[in-house]
């Protein structure tokens, strides 16, 4: 059952990821983007990893998308309006994706599977709230306070950005 | 699982949605009701005995009206849009505890569609989602109003989201859990969240107000600046849906308050309810009526708040925008802070009650800012006369 349901998700995730690519529509990309992070949530849960779906689907659907979607309303894409892009910006796309895929695949190649696949060290309970919290406030201590430093220094960013200046006129 | 234990589950569930459903469809009654009342007129009297088909009459009013597309409108997502709304807004019901547990041939059944241990999470994830319902029904209608509208409606959800996270944390700090099941345990026997987290449940009623769009927020829906907002093209039943999802999404949201805040299914003598039946009736009928008293008890508090919504409706009058997003940025979630900041200093000196301080501060501020503003208009008429 859960072999199938896996494989379903896959197959839309991978769908829904295409179709955010190929669509003229700036919009319709948005929203299979959305569904797409849905399908992530969807895996999520299968690995018993609730927090981390929950979280994805606020988060990432649920505001980021959001914004995403603002914006590109607001631009008013047409897909007549839409400027062909240039021959080197396809190659670029493609070179930095491939590269992406590459550090992917290597970084996945040499993991250390040993603890998912020994049924006597595997803990299903792993990606629990409970669990998740102790060991990001323990073991990963620094690196959770170094992100939520970085979130400080962005959102400084952005309010300075969208200050008005003093004399600046808006309209 | 045994198989009548499956059809009890199978039945609360369906029981919950219908409810839900119901409960939404009188509301548009109730509201109307209550309006009619405070503005002291009779309201709907003629469809049936206190217009109480009036719902009815106006479902089948809006199903057989004309449904129109507009031509330049995306099809699919104008036809997504209303969906949506309606989707997101009955998958809420789902985690909360409606009542206790069920005893069915010994095993306990607990009324509730689904006992996630993420509850709350669960509730924020769909309430976020809600925006999308608005947001592409209104860019699908390719109307200025409509975009403008949704746009409005969706950049006040996700402000005051962040104002109800923050007012949550406080709870979950002193429960320690996300379920909503456990949270409502825990405040048994009067220890109501309200007790400990007055500063809490005004954040969160407050940003309830606002998710549903409701008066003194309802900044989406406006004939002077945007025409019907979000809804400008929209006819018939996908019309309808998009007002209908407002009312479950204002059941939905007053079951969570009294979940998070009132107890849920608690209330005083329970215990004593609960043993005096089971010794009238035996175990198996004294437990299922306990539980069906506490059913009753939950379903009170959500009528309340129902009409506490009606009420601050038909009572306030509405926001201005910047006035909308100046409270939500710059006063609520500066205080849903400090309540989280002041909650945890509280648990840690080992009382609960440290949120009260920050009631007395936020009166005690006001009262000089109020004090002051009417000395600087005295002055200012002063002035004016001279």
């Amino acid at each position: 059952m859960a072999d199938k349901i896996f494989y379903f998700l896959t197959f839309l995730s991978l769908i829904s990821a295409m179709l955010v690519i190929f669509s003229r529509n700036p919009v319709h990309s948005v929203l299979y983007l959305i569904l797409t992070f849905f399908c992530l949530s969807g895996h999520y849960i299968l690995l018993n990893a609730q927090f981390l779906a929950a979280v994805n689907i606020i988060v990432y659907a649920g505001a980021i998308m959001v914004l995403f979607l603002f914006v590109i309303m607001f631009l008013n894409l047409r897909e007549d309006t839409e400027p062909r892009k240039g021959m080197a910006a396809k190659l670029a796309a493609v070179v930095s994706g491939g590269l992406l895929l590459l550090i992917m695949v290597a970084a996945l190649r040499t993991a250390d599977m040993s603890t998912l696949n020994n049924p006597a060290s595997f803990d299903s309970q792993i990606g629990l709230v409970e669990n998740l919290g102790r060991v990001l406030f323990t073991d990963f201590l620094l690196p959770f306070e170094l992100a939520s430093v970085l979130f400080l220094v962005a959102m400084v960013g952005a309010v300075m950005l969208g200050k008005r200046e003093a004399g600046e006129r808006n309209f | 699982m045994e198989l009548s234990v499956f059809i009890v589950k199978s039945i609360i569930i369906l029981a919950v949605f219908g409810v839900s459903l119901l409960i939404a469809t009188y509301s548009t009654w109730a509201e109307r009701k209550i309006a009619a009342f405070l503005q002291d007129r009779p309201g709907p009297n003629r469809a049936g005995i206190f217009g109480l088909l009036q719902p009815i009459a106006d479902a089948g009013k809006m199903f057989f009206k004309e449904d129109f597309i507009p031509r330049q409108a995306n099809k699919w997502l104008f036809i997504a849009g209303p969906s949506l709304a309606m989707l997101t807004a009955c998958m809420t019901s789902a985690v909360v505890p409606f009542g206790d547990t069920v005893l069915v041939n010994g095993a306990e059944v607990t009324v509730q569609g689904i006992d996630i241990n993420i509850g709350i999470l669960y509730v924020f994830g769909v309430v976020s989602l809600g925006v999308y319902g608005v947001m592409i029904g209104g860019w699908a209608s390719n109307n200025k109003f409509s975009l403008l509208g949704a746009i409005r409606a969706a950049s006040q959800n996700i402000s005051y989201e962040l104002a109800m996270g923050l007012s949550i944390i406080a709870i979950l700090m002193m429960s320690g859990s996300l379920s909503l099941r456990t949270i409502v345990e825990q405040q048994h026997g009067m220890n109501w969240n309200i007790f400990f987290q007055p500063v809490g449940f005004i954040i969160f009623l407050t940003c309830a107000f606002a998710e549903c769009n409701r008066t003194p927020f309802d900044l989406p829906e406006c004939e002077t600046e945007l025409i019907g907002g979000y809804h400008t093209e929209y006819s018939s039943m996908k019309l309808g849906f998009y007002l209908f999802a407002e009312y479950i999404n204002m059941f939905v949201s007053s079951a969570v308050i009294a979940v998070l805040y009132f107890g849920g299914y608690n209330y005083p003598g329970m215990d004593w309810v609960r043993e005096s039946l089971i010794g009238g009736l035996g175990l198996n009928w004294g437990h299922n009526l306990a539980t069906l008293v506490g059913t009753m008890v939950f379903f009170g508090k959500i009528f309340f708040f129902i009409f506490f919504f009606m009420w601050v409706r038909w009572t306030l009058p509405r926001f201005r925008y910047d006035q909308l997003m100046n409270l939500g940025w710059k006063g609520l979630i500066p205080l849903a802070i400090l309540n989280v900041v002041l909650t945890g200093a509280g648990l840690l000196a080992g009382t609960r009650l440290l949120s009260w301080v920050l009631i007395l501060g936020v009166v005690l501020v006001a009262t000089i800012q109020a004090g002051t503003a009417r000395k600087r208009t005295v002055a200012a008429g002063r002035l004016s006369k001279v």
